[in-house]
């Protein structure tokens, strides 16, 4: 799932200064999961909002939506009434919901009240790791698993540099060497031998450093349009 | 005699470090390197060590050649993504640079400017692909080269990491990517050397010891401490403690493990930080006989 945080409280009122009446959208899927903008967190920012503002003697009202995911639209055109209604539109999505939110209502402002952080996983309730950096063309099947572009902090695609140490690596002690970690996978799988093929120069082409990317299933979509982004 | 020359004959090889200066104050770095002149076979020049920011390498290298001096062309993969690694290659090639060592690099975080986006697009061994493929008169992509570059290529171990098992994995694919040559981290101890080359000496590659000269025990504590595949051991540690006269007691440290490495080593890689003029004197004390030799 996509992992974000609430922006601190002083940049959400900052953003919301010039407003007296505010729409904030929640999304019930990634980011509720992360306990960052579902239901909950959208109600306990509208309270905090209402009641900070209230104190500042600069009245604010909040409509509070939380829609099953913002990153499809037919769950937002229902919002259509209450977008009117406001004078900006904050989103508590990650940054593809804050985005699909503004292309849908070309005629409001809206803004992100999340930092959206990476593609993760729940290791326990509070804690969430980065495990995909979405490059494109997936590697796990050549190294157990572990994603080096992920795990490893310099995205290594042929072994450990010279930089761990206790088996972390040597950004931070509290991170596991992510080769390390494919290297003990490997060898328990018995399949070590498979790390002496040189992967790589990595194809770039299909990462996250170019155009804008899309996935376009002629087998799926409805419209005959050119797949566009 | 080049440093490719000097391994090929056998003899035990001796290099040092030529470190830019951050700014454009090259003088020391050439004056130093001028002192060891005869004494060491060639000088790494680093490639904005530990990712603080610095005068480029590739200009360093230029003014030794210019003087007469071998560099070893240090390249990271930290700043420059393949197009600019291959220019940089090529570069060196037209200024007369033979000898490249191939290095991942640290992490920006580590470094001065910890805001900075690493690239990271090529790693050690796509660099060593990268340059051998240079070599062979075409660029990664396969397009021709007008005129084509000749290349001692060379790469780094680290053989007291733990584990060291990984280590030699990828000492392996960086001979087969084009490693004409190893330099190491710092060794402090023979007999680990001894046990990692066990295993190394079958890839058939010359490696050169790395040889830190400890200034201190709190050096030395702080490297165990910190430095990834760098271990003093006790004995050493209490030396340097004891020790009246830390230059003399660092270099008569030194120059015993140049001896013990003698017969396991191709060369040492002295790491002098700061302590170039004790190098002489480690050479002299290790019983490495005439510079004549070592040049
Ligand atoms: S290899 Fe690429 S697609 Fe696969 S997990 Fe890693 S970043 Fe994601
Ligand atoms: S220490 Fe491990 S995780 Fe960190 S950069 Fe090196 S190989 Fe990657």
């Amino acid at each position: 799932m996509i992992i974000a945080e609430r922006k601190p409280l002083d940049a959400i009122l900052g953003m919301m200064t010039p407003y007296h009446k505010v729409l904030v959208v929640g999304c019930g899927t990634c980011a509720s999961v992360c306990l960052a903008g579902g239901a909950r967190e959208v109600a306990m920012l509208g309270s905090l909002v209402r009641m900070t503002r209230q104190t500042n003697d600069e009245p604010i009202e909040v409509a509070e939506a939380t829609v099953h995911r913002q990153c499809d639209k037919e769950f937002l055109l229902p919002l259509a009434a209450e977008v009117e209604a406001a004078d900006a539109v904050f989103s508590m999505g990650c940054g593809c919901g804050v985005q699909l939110l503004a292309e849908t209502f070309p005629q409001r402002r809206v803004f992100p009240l999340l930092d959206t952080k990476f593609m993760g996983v729940t290791l326990e309730p509070g804690w969430w790791a980065e495990r995909c950096r979405g490059c494109g063309e997936c590697v796990l099947d050549r190294t157990g698993g572990i994603c080096p572009i992920t795990r490893c902090s310099k995205g290594l695609l042929n072994g450990p540099c010279g930089g761990y140490r206790n088996g972390k690596c040597e950004v931070d002690p509290t991170v596991d060497c992510g080769w390390l970690l494919i290297f003990d996978r490997l060898k328990e799988l018995n399949e070590l031998e498979s790390l002496r093929a040189i992967l790589g120069p990595k194809d770039w082409s299909h990462g996250a450093f170019g155009q804008p990317r899309r996935v376009v299933r002629d087998d799926v979509r409805t419209s005959a349009e050119e797949g566009h982004v | 005699m080049t440093l490719r020359e000097a391994l090929s004959s056998g003899r035990f090889v001796v290099t040092a470090e030529a470190q830019p200066p951050k700014g454009t104050a090259v003088d020391e770095a050439l004056q130093q390197a001028e002192r060891l002149r005869g004494r060491v076979a060639a000088f790494n020049v680093t490639d904005q060590q530990s990712s603080v920011m610095r005068l480029g390498s590739l200009a360093l290298c230029h003014l030794l050649v210019e003087r007469g001096l071998e560099p070893i062309y240090q390249v990271t993969c930290r700043d420059r993504n393949r197009i600019a690694l291959q220019s940089d290659l090529l570069s060196a090639a037209a200024l007369g640079i033979e000898n490249v060592l191939c290095l991942t690099g640290d992490h920006v975080s580590l470094g001065d400017h910890p805001q900075a986006k690493p690239v990271f697009d090529l790693d050690a061994v796509t660099l060593l692909v990268a340059a051998r493929e240079l070599t062979q008169g075409h660029d990664l992509t396969g397009h021709e080269l007008a005129g084509t570059p000749r290349f001692f290529l060379g790469a780094v171990v680290s053989p007291c990491a733990e584990p060291v098992e990984p280590q030699l994995f990828k000492m392996e694919k960086k001979v087969r990517a084009g490693a004409g040559f190893f330099q190491t981290q710092a060794v402090f101890e023979a007999e680990r050397f001894a046990a990692f080359m066990e295993t190394a000496r079958g890839f058939g590659v010359p490696v050169i010891a790395g040889v830190i000269l400890l200034k201190s025990a709190k050096m030395a504590r702080f490297m165990n401490q910190n430095i990834p595949g760098i271990r003093v051991p006790d004995d050493l540690i209490k030396q340097m403690e004891g020790s009246k006269d830390k230059e003399g007691t660092s270099a008569e440290i030194a120059a015993r493990l140049v001896r013990d490495l003698r017969g396991l080593a191709a060369g040492v890689h002295i790491m002098a930080m700061g302590w170039e003029h004790l190098i002489p004197r480690v050479l002299e004390f290790s019983g490495l006989p005439a510079p004549a030799e070592a040049a």
